[in-house]
């Protein structure tokens, strides 16, 4: 097993056990902005693509690279404007309505 | 600047977007700071683009820039969409997501033909399939949820035998793969099966089972972004995929408990199929009333609590239910929403379309919270929700919605049931709240029915 791959596990088993302990403490009340949040901020495999399309390896790995672009990109800037948009929905009742 | 120091700033640009990335997530715990949530995930994001595109390795930018524009030409429309859209819209990212991360893999693979090692091939196996799968799937489930395709189950015999055998094929094309890196029609075939997998694991899945599949996609397209991070060595892919794999994994997991059901019930059970024809036809007396009878009753009570369902949203009675609460409550009546972790087409569906419909947030109250306070509640007003609030999910053994937790509008003085007909709900269960004493069945729809109750409650409040 190469040695990266135990140092990757680290980070992974770290993460997810840093996410799980936030999550649980999302109120019921913002799951779908949680969603929509998390999945713009997934979108950051854009820069893996990035990379690929930039370096110019064979026309395959390029077109491959560049559709990634368009949609972890259209995933980040989607994700972001809706879930700022559902949490600006969520006023409190003490708040004054027009 | 040389190359190795470059190579250092963009690291710690990408430390900084890890970090913004928690705090994003911590923030949205409450919708008082959620807004600050949000915009540390833009610039965690902004950051870690721009880094990126000082990276060495990238020399050619005009496909990047063009695929930039198209990608924000295709993400803005999709982040202005109407909120009533939003679970189809969220089902569609996830297919994005998956597809870009098995793109980058296959890409992967194809660049390191000439030196995959064993391991290596093993990752990027994994990683594609998972990616693929989760790509077709969460394109039925889109397709599903914007009723292009049918929301009911679409079932066969012997379904899960043939669904499990070509999951199972993929993976022994995945294990030839580790063999054999260099094959690179196994390779074809095996991002075709998995493709076809995802087709087949979500059309036998109901329209009401969307909350479930929808966050276990989330979790896949999460898991296969972690897996990605692997495969390429960064440990910020390795972090956003982590993150968002256990945030779908835990929604999941509360839906499942939700309905008192197991994941593979979920994917493989097919709910709702089996049932629907045991119904029992046999007419039982019930009681129904007219809105003005109902709005008399109403205007009465003290404590009034609503409960919405999916057939709110389809009704699209949210703008006239948060009038109904805003009438009722002018009139000294303490009205909130009882919202059950499943109701709707996805996790938290009712809060939002109940939020965007300028209901208090503080009105919205979850199902563990609310449940003592029926037993003091004058009319608990259920709309288009059917099996979360069925008795027989607590009372009747062998039903097959026992054991699933139920909001306990029984416990009311008063039911009122804003309703189409008498047809069952998903489950195709009779549900005995509709038989009881102390139910008005009000028929008509959502909205209208909605709408005369405030119209009458107006007559009541001109005439005192």
């Amino acid at each position: 097993m190469p040695a990266d791959f135990i140092s990757n596990l680290y980070v992974f088993v770290l993460a997810g056990f840093v996410g799980f302990e936030l999550i649980k403490r999302v109120s019921p009340l913002l799951h779908t902005p949680l969603m929509s949040l998390t999945n713009a901020l997934d979108a950051i495999v854009v820069v893996a693509a990035i990379i690929i399309t930039g370096r110019q390896g064979t026309p395959l790995t390029t077109t491959l690279g560049a559709i990634a672009i368009a949609a972890s990109f259209s995933n980040m800037v989607g994700g972001f404007l809706i879930t700022d948009r559902m949490v600006r929905m969520f006023k409190s009742g003490g708040a004054k309505r027009p | 600047m040389n190359a190795v120091a470059l190579e250092q700033y963009i690291h710690f640009a990408y430390i900084a977007a890890i970090v913004l990335f928690i705090l994003a997530l911590k923030w949205l715990s409450s919708p008082v700071s959620a807004r600050r949530g949000v915009l540390a995930g833009e610039i965690a994001a902004g950051l870690a683009v721009v880094a990126t595109l000082c990276n060495p390795e990238v020399i050619a930018y005009k496909w990047i820039i063009i695929s930039l524009i198209i990608g924000a030409g295709i993400g803005i429309p999709l982040g202005m969409v109407k909120i009533t859209a939003v679970p189809q819209r969220t089902a569609l990212s996830h297919a994005f997501g998956a597809l870009s991360a098995a793109m980058i893999g296959i890409a992967e693979y194809y660049e390191g033909l000439d030196h995959l090692t064993r391991f290596g091939m093993g990752e990027i196996a994994l990683e594609v399939i998972i990616g693929s799968l989760t790509f077709t799937g969460s394109l039925i489930a889109a397709g599903k949820l914007q009723e292009i395709l049918p929301q009911r189950p679409i079932v066969y015999k012997y379904q899960n035998i043939v669904s499990l055998s070509v999951l199972a094929a993929a993976l022994i094309l995945a294990v030839a793969l580790v063999v054999h890196p260099q094959q690179t029609t196994l390779f074809v075939a095996m991002v075709i099966v998995a493709l076809i997998f995802g087709v087949m694991l979500v059309t036998p899945i109901g329209g009401a089972d969307m909350p479930t599949v929808i966050s276990l996609l989330n979790s896949y397209a999460g898991f296969s972004a972690a897996l990605l991070g692997f495969v390429l060595n960064s440990k910020m892919l390795i972090v956003a995929g982590a993150l968002d794999g256990s945030s779908g994994f835990i929604l999941s997991v509360i839906m499942c408990r939700a309905m008192n059901r197991s994941f593979t019930n979920v994917l493989f059970g097919a709910f709702g199929t089996v049932q629907t024809t045991v119904t029992k036809t046999e007419a039982r007396p019930i009681r129904s009333a007219s809105a003005e009878e109902a709005a008399q009753i109403l205007d009465a009570a003290r404590k009034v609590v609503i409960i919405p369902g999916y057939g709110m949203a389809v009704a699209q009675a949210q703008h006239k239910l948060r009038e109904l609460h805003d009438i009722l409550t002018k009139r000294g009546v303490e009205v909130s929403f009882a919202i059950h972790p499943v109701a709707g087409r996805m996790p938290g569906h009712m809060n939002v379309l109940l939020a965007e419909a300028d209901v208090p947030y503080d009105r919205l109250i979850e199902m563990d919270e609310i449940n003592p306070e029926f037993s003091r509640t004058d009319v608990a007003l259920v709309i288009g929700a059917n099996d979360v609030v069925n008795p027989a999910a607590r009372f009747t053994k062998g039903s097959p919605i026992s054991g699933m937790p139920i909001l306990n509008a029984y416990e009311a003085r008063t039911v009122m049931v804003i309703k189409r007909s008498m047809s069952p709900g998903f489950a195709g269960i009779d549900n005995d709240l509709y038989y009881l004493d102390k139910t008005l069945m009000l028929f008509g729809d959502a909205k209208a029915f909605v709408g005369s109750l405030i119209k009458e409650l107006n007559a009541v409040a001109a005439g005192v």
